[in-house]
């Protein structure tokens, strides 16, 4: 090795200091007469079937908006980064919007992982966020700047037992998934059984992977007065254990999913075992089965075309949860008549009477969802469709 | 020698006049959050290239120890009432205790054994944060207390700049004054050949050890350190997706090269970053590049450069 060799990696030094400081020339700066909202979403990766519809929701609606002249008298300028569904790539992504593109608020998060890494970024930028995942964790303990539009999945397991409860099962089995959603539902489920009298026997879990739950429902099968089987889970999970669920024999007990498989392709994944399963959804997915004096009716009816027609695909509640948080945002933009990050925050939290397709949100400054369990529709799969079941029924 | 020496110190010189000097050039605070990930990141493909690159044992399950150390500095604080500072030393010396136990059977297989055993271990890391949801918070994760040193409490991303600059020059003295020491050359001769080493007196098990156990402390160290700056954890620090980016990070930048690993993980933290503005094509991009550099740079990109300058010169 020759002596004078630190001077190439000086110049390789150089190099790089160049090429970190032409991350900075990329990013145009745009005129005074634009706002930017910032989105991080799970585009790629593991969860893409969340962050895929927030995306083409988020990117459709912000071009209706400006076509319509946009809000508080500026065009939107959206920018949406990937996360892949890594927690520390998300929490890049939310550094690069405060300091790099200044936003002036941010609808996105798809996970409850991406949202929580987010979180502490937001949070010291007094900068608000509209979180898209589903954990109660989010909002509870309220935090100043983070809000979230999905239904909590402590509501779904109310509405669950509460629906039990109606039909005077309370003795039940659970079998969760150990992912994020599984885990984190399950805990709310034991935390609120209590409340509605609901007695869980015996409880199983399964890994986010597996392809076989006999096992544990043969377990299940074998504990005496097992009145209903209540499945917190989403992906491919649920769709087996409904599957193995029929194949034992046990259509006779209630199974009960929840709103994690709420979209066709469990239907179609689960098959004929679908039938009769039961679980709690927006009313997004039953639009066009609601009565027409539900307020939500139009919201849902609307959106759902809309969806369609531009993306070609069958509508999911997930992007509804961007739909939703995206219109809380501008429409607390227009009350404010302002895009400053501290005004528009003040004017979420004072959303009243906001009907979405997730429900009618009103905020305050103790509940940062805004929803009540009326947001949950009980529905039944019969026929291969969703129905809505009646109250107490 | 005397070059040699001049030459390890002209590189660590010049890795501090960088991390010294880059910040006159970032125009937000956004570039301080990447150039500390890409500092941490270092660190650990550093430790991580001491196995591989130094002593030849590849390591499948690295985000394992990386995933300890991120999680010691968030149970900690958090259960056990540990200062951040003591819960990171408590992670290292766990992560040395596990690398050692385990590594003393592991090691004696080779190759693809040794690949699917280390591969092994790092998912089982995985599964048991996953799982043990009462201390790690499940798959969700859990928050992270901010590093607090004598009342001064280190938060945002200026801070952890230097905190993560002054690791990683910390981290590269290290392993370039291994290299010099009996250790560094043991490790070296078992790299070259196993059975040369051993016939020379090495004793070939203690020195795979010693570096697996190396390797860990760096990657709990650096786990730990990417916990605190995050203010968060969650399983997918411990994930195989994870310890492949580390394994990237060795090879694509030079197997034994510590610049290479300061310049893999550069590559491998920032591209992402840069390819955003081709959105949905990103990924394929950057697959399409790591292919591509590792056909014409099979050796890493520190050592075919260097190999390119040195041709040139003569």
């Amino acid at each position: 090795m020759p002596y004078r060799s630190p001077i190439r990696h000086i110049i390789a030094a150089g190099a790089f200091a160049l090429s970190v400081s032409g991350l900075s020339i990329c990013s145009p700066a745009f005129a005074q007469q634009t706002v930017k909202i910032g989105s991080v979403l799970s585009v790629t990766g593991p969860a893409s079937f969340l962050g895929e519809p927030e995306d083409k929701t988020l990117r459709m609606y912000v071009e209706k908006i400006n076509a319509a002249g946009g809000v508080a008298g500026k065009k939107i300028e959206l920018v949406i980064y990937d996360d892949g569904g890594d927690a520390n790539k998300a929490r890049t992504f939310a550094t690069r919007l405060i300091e790099d593109d200044k936003v002036v608020a941010m609808v996105g998060g798809s996970t409850t992982g991406t949202t929580m890494a987010m979180i502490p970024v937001f949070e010291d930028a007094q900068v608000p966020f509209i979180s898209l995942a589903g954990a109660i964790d989010v909002i509870d303990p309220v935090r100043k700047y983070v809000f979230k539009t999905p239904h909590t999945d402590k509501m779904a397991c109310e509405k669950i037992f509460e629906n039990l409860k109606q039909r005077n099962l309370t003795k039940i089995a659970m079998i969760s998934g150990t992912d994020g959603f599984g885990a984190s539902m399950r805990a709310q489920c034991v935390k609120v059984a209590p409340t509605y009298d609901v007695e869980i026997l015996t409880e199983e879990t399964y890994g986010p992977r597996d392809s076989d739950m006999t096992v544990q429902l043969t377990k299940i099968k074998g504990v005496a007065g097992i009145q209903a089987v209540v499945n917190p889970g989403f992906g491919q999970g649920p769709a087996i254990v409904t599957r193995n669920f029929a194949q034992l024999g046990m259509s006779a007990t209630p199974l009960y999913q929840s709103h994690g498989v709420a979209s066709k392709s469990f239907i179609e994944l689960a098959g004929a075992a679908a039938e009769g399963v039961r679980l709690p959804a927006a009313a997004l997915l039953v639009g066009d089965k609601l009565p027409d004096s539900d307020p939500q009716k139009k919201v849902v009816v609307d959106y759902k075309q809309a969806y369609e027609a531009t993306t070609k695909q069958p509508v999911s509640t997930f992007g509804g949860h961007a739909y939703d948080g995206l219109f809380i945002l501008v429409d607390a933009m227009k009350r404010a008549d302002s895009t400053d990050a501290k005004k528009v925050r003040d004017e979420i939290e004072k959303t009243k009477g906001f009907v979405g397709t997730g429900g009618i949100v009103t905020m305050s400054p103790t509940d940062h969802l805004g929803l009540d369990l009326t947001a949950f529709k009980m529905l039944e799969i019969k026929d291969g469709d969703w129905t809505l079941v009646r109250p107490g029924g | 020698m005397l070059a040699r020496l001049s030459q390890r110190y002209g590189v660590l010189i010049a890795l501090a006049a960088i991390i010294a000097l880059l910040p006159l050039v970032f125009p937000s605070t956004y570039y301080y959050r990447v150039a500390s990930l890409v500092w941490v990141s270092a660190f650990a493909a550093i430790g991580l290239n001491i196995l591989m690159g130094k002593a030849g044992q590849v390591s499948l399950g690295h985000a394992g120890f990386f995933g300890i150390g991120a999680y010691a500095a968030a149970i900690g604080p958090a259960h056990l009432g540990l200062p951040s500072l003591a819960a990171l030393v408590v992670g290292a010396g766990f992560s040395a205790l596990l690398a050692y136990l385990v590594g003393r059977p592991i090691l004696r297989l080779r190759g693809h054994y040794l690949a699917i055993a280390t591969l092994g271990f790092g998912a089982l890391v995985a599964l048991v944060i996953t799982t043990e949801s009462h201390w790690t918070g499940g798959p969700d994760g859990m928050p992270v207390a901010k590093l607090s040193l004598f009342g001064w409490r280190a938060g945002g991303s200026g801070t952890w700049y230097w905190i993560a600059g002054g690791l990683l020059l910390g981290g590269a003295w290290i392993a370039f004054n291994l290299d010099e020491t009996p250790t560094g050359r043991a490790f070296r001769a078992l790299h070259d050949s196993e059975i040369a080493a051993r016939v020379t007196g090495i004793d070939v098990n203690r020195f795979k050890l010693q570096a697996f156990v190396i390797a860990a402390v760096y990657a709990s160290l650096a786990g730990s350190a990417l916990a605190m700056m995050n203010g968060f954890v969650n399983p997918d620090q411990a994930g195989f997706l994870h310890s492949i980016e580390l394994v990237t990070m060795v090879v694509l930048g030079g197997l034994g090269s510590v610049v290479g690993s300061i310049v893999g993980a550069a590559v491998l933290i920032m591209l992402p970053q840069f390819l955003t503005v081709f959105q949905e094509y990103e990924n394929l991009l950057l697959g399409f590049i790591i292919i591509v550099s590792m056909i014409f740079m099979r050796e890493g990109i520190v050592p075919t450069a260097r190999r390119l300058i040195s041709r040139g010169r003569a």
